[in-house]
């Protein structure tokens, strides 16, 4: 955090910045103890910031540590507050922001995907386009009937919108989705990311 | 050490071997295995308060002064309810608390059991970590990082939730690590990035109008960060003003001293922030009321903080050169590179001094005497008198004008002598504070400055006080108004007055009396002195009911949405003056 002296004058007027919103996908290492989730989305909702994708699951099962992926948006402070804010946190490890770590090594975004399962009822005409569309998509048939589908769908978040958008006409009945995982590109570990702004 | 013995018996345990002498609590049906363990030891002494707040107050006023954790004992359901408000306040202060709560049994656990509510959900965000312990075998460990994580790092309050049954159960006890610091992931960082401690050290020695701003975590940092922030001073020569949490850090008889600055600051405080051109914050946190209008605030400087929280750096106000790091740690390299390097102050530094004496010479404090009526500030000012050379007097206040004039007229010369509530705002903390203190310092002077209404609100450890042998003095600058709520209607809403004058207000002498207190009423400048003189005379309790001005605002004020060089003097506080004070978009702000 001990940034670079500037010569400047500083820009204290935060309303300067304000508008402009970003979206970012931070990987948040915690301990897999009771109450750590609520930890993390109490410190959320308690401060007024956004989530817009979670997905958590334990990822070291012998040292009991999960990791978090949170896609968030607000102005580049709010953010840069909520990493600090996170990683304040007791149970947290480690804290990175992929979307600054990937811009920092100059490429347009972190890896990320979601999974999302699709249910379509329909018969005839828009049962086929329903199945020609999933090849498109690249999605698989995991369950069926004479007169429905379900769809396992792996992509980025759009390519996923993009989908079901598609799919709504053709009998869309419910979507379930994992929310963002996301690693950064490259051989570099999470704690060895540079997200330095 | 590895012995068996049951969860009881290692809550007793742990607190010995982390260095605990004190408790303050109060027993509930959840906590009685602790209870009964606690009545078959010497070693630590409980206090027994007569409410669950007044003991989390207690042990805030307790670590407040000693710099050490305080530790607060009480049952589960509504004991630790009780509790919110007392670790919200050391939460937004910084106080290291462990807080011990009784649950119901684990079996009983959301089963809506008697006096069972969630109490680690209920506390996560008003606690700096909590746990729930369903292991007796995990209590050891959990009660010993309580205290690592309560002390360490920026401090705050921590609760360990004790289910009964973990209580009665036995378990294996282990002593604490000999290195606590070793946390697998809570590991606060101490030194002080030594690039960024060179620059800034170089920014001083290039300034021409600095100043520093330092807040309570000077005071959190321990003795060594108040002396190496006064020799600081000293071979820099700058100015220096605190916050109100990080009062006695420097000397109020220094030389350099600007008095507190922010929304009731001096004026020469606020100007000084409002025209530096380098602004060296040490430990604070740009509070909103601190800064006034944002976008207004100390347009010209480049800024420095200093600070242990990185969550701190950039959250309210954007600065150009921050160091993480403990504030003794960076002072200390300060001081060092400002030694080694023999920097010298640039010699625009004396305009600059003698614009601050300009400054200093409208004599923002100063108000109309009178003979006839007392007014509050005199009485603080008579007050301050008769301590002054004393070093062991302990001062806590409430919350509201009387802590503001405090702040103002009382002089502190040392770090852990002040005791307010001052993130929180918590009317009620005061009299427990001082109670705290007093436990810690028997012998010293602990003098609650109080208002009418908020004193009333944890009254009861007057019992608590007489119980003990504890003689914490409360000096009441009775107004029958809620002073400040009464001075923002008459700022902000046409001076209607709703609801902020108490109509029956008890006779403060004989509640004393009641109590097994003493009791002194004063309504007369000249007789207060001698009326000061006994109640420091008087070993037991005092409420000291001090009639003052009833109308009397507290000035120089920075009024709602205004910038710090667009202060209220008295002596342009006409009543037309304090009704235009704040705009309509200021009204929003308060």
């Amino acid at each position: 955090m001990n940034a670079q002296k500037t010569d400047a004058l500083s820009a204290y007027f935060l309303a300067e910045t304000s508008d402009v919103l970003e979206t970012h996908t931070l990987s948040i290492i915690v301990d897999n103890e009771p109450g750590v989730l609520a930890r993390v989305i109490g410190l959320y909702s308690g401060r007024g910031y956004n989530i817009d994708s979670l997905s958590v699951s334990e990822t070291e099962h012998e040292k009991h540590v999960s990791r978090v992926t949170i896609v968030t948006t607000g102005t580049p402070q709010i953010i840069e507050q909520i990493r600090h804010q996170l990683d304040r946190l007791v149970p947290v490890h480690l804290v990175r922001d992929l979307t600054v770590a990937a811009r920092n090594s100059n490429q347009e975004k972190p890896l990320e995907r979601e999974l999302a399962l699709i249910k379509v009822r329909g018969e005839g005409d828009k049962r086929l386009e329903a199945l020609r569309l999933s090849e498109a998509f690249r999605a698989t048939v995991i369950d069926a009937t004479i007169n429905h589908f379900v769809f396992e769908i792996t992509g980025r978040t759009n390519k996923i919108d993009q989908f079901i958008e598609i799919l709504t006409p053709l009998g869309l009945v419910e979507v379930s989705r994992t929310g963002v995982a996301a690693l950064s590109r490259g051989s570099q570990g999470l704690k060895n990311l540079q997200d330095e702004i | 050490m590895q012995r068996e013995m049951t969860g009881a018996e290692m809550v007793l345990q742990a607190l010995r071997d982390n260095g605990v002498e004190h408790v303050f609590g109060y027993p509930g049906g959840a906590v009685l295995p602790i209870y009964d363990e606690l009545i078959q030891q010497d070693a630590i002494q409980h206090i027994l308060v007569r409410h669950e707040q007044g003991a989390g107050h207690a042990a805030e006023g307790y670590a407040r002064s000693t710099g050490k954790a305080g530790i607060a004992l009480v049952t589960s359901g509504p004991g630790a309810t009780n509790m919110v408000t007392a670790l919200t306040d050391a939460m937004l202060d910084s106080i290291p608390m462990v807080c011990i709560t009784g649950q119901v049994p684990t079996n009983l656990v959301g089963s809506d059991a008697f006096q069972e509510c969630d109490t680690v959900g209920i506390t996560r965000p008003c606690t700096k970590h909590n746990w729930l312990v369903k292991d007796v075998d995990d209590l050891p460990r959990i009660l010993h990082e309580a205290f690592y994580v309560a002390q360490s790092g920026r401090p705050g309050p921590v609760v360990v939730d004790i289910p009964k049954d973990v209580q009665f159960a036995t378990g294996t006890y282990e002593s604490p690590q000999a290195n606590p610091s070793n946390h697998k992931s809570y590991r606060p960082q101490l030194k002080g990035d030594m690039t960024a401690i060179r620059a800034a050290v170089e920014l001083m020695s290039k300034a021409k109008r600095p100043v520093f701003y330092t807040g309570g975590g000077v005071i959190n940092s321990g003795a060594s960060a108040s002396q190496l922030l006064r020799e600081l001073v000293d071979q820099t020569g700058f100015p220096i003003t605190s916050t109100l949490m990080g009062l006695g850090a420097y000397p109020a008889s220094g030389e350099q001293w600007l008095g507190m600055l922010g929304m009731h600051g001096t004026y020469e405080a606020n100007m000084a922030m409002h025209d530096c051109d380098l602004m060296i914050c040490i430990g604070a946190r740009f509070d909103d009321r601190i800064t006034g209008r944002l976008d207004a605030f100390s347009p010209g400087s480049t800024k420095i903080h200093v600070d242990i929280d990185p969550s701190s750096i950039n959250k309210i106000v954007h600065v150009d050169l921050p160091i993480v790091g403990d504030v003794a740690h960076v002072l200390e390299d300060m001081v060092r590179i400002w030694r080694a390097s023999s920097f010298r102050s640039q010699p625009e530094l004396k305009e600059w001094q003698t614009q601050i004496a300009r400054w200093r010479a409208r004599d923002c404090l100063s108000y109309r005497h009178s003979d006839d009526i007392i007014m509050p500030q005199y009485a603080l000012q008579r007050l301050n008198a008769a301590i002054k050379g004393r070093k062991d007097v302990y001062i806590s206040t409430e919350v509201g004008q009387h802590q503001m004039w405090a702040a103002q007229y009382l002089s502190f010369e040392s770090p852990n002598h002040w005791l307010t509530s001052g993130g929180f705002g918590t009317m009620g903390y005061g009299l427990p504070a001082a109670i705290g203190a007093q436990v810690a310092h028997p012998d010293g002077l602990c003098i609650n400055v109080a208002g009418d209404a908020s004193i009333l609100m944890n009254i009861q450890e007057m019992s608590t006080a007489v119980q003990h042998g504890l003689a914490p003095k409360t000096f009441i600058l009775n107004n029958s108004y809620m002073g400040m709520v009464r001075q923002w209607q008459q700022l902000l809403h046409g001076n209607r007055l709703s609801h902020s004058y108490t109509e029956s207000l008890p006779d403060f002498v004989k509640l004393a009396e009641a109590y097994g207190g003493k009791g002194i009423r004063v309504t007369r400048p000249g007789e207060l002195d001698d009326a000061i003189q006994e109640m420091i005379e008087t070993p037991g309790p005092v409420l000291f009911d001090c009639c003052v001005a009833q109308l009397t605002n507290c000035f120089p004020m920075i009024p709602s949405g205004k910038a710090h060089n667009e202060m209220l003097l008295p002596d342009e506080a006409t009543d037309e003056a304090v009704a235009n004070a704040i705009d309509t978009a200021g009204k929003s702000l308060v």
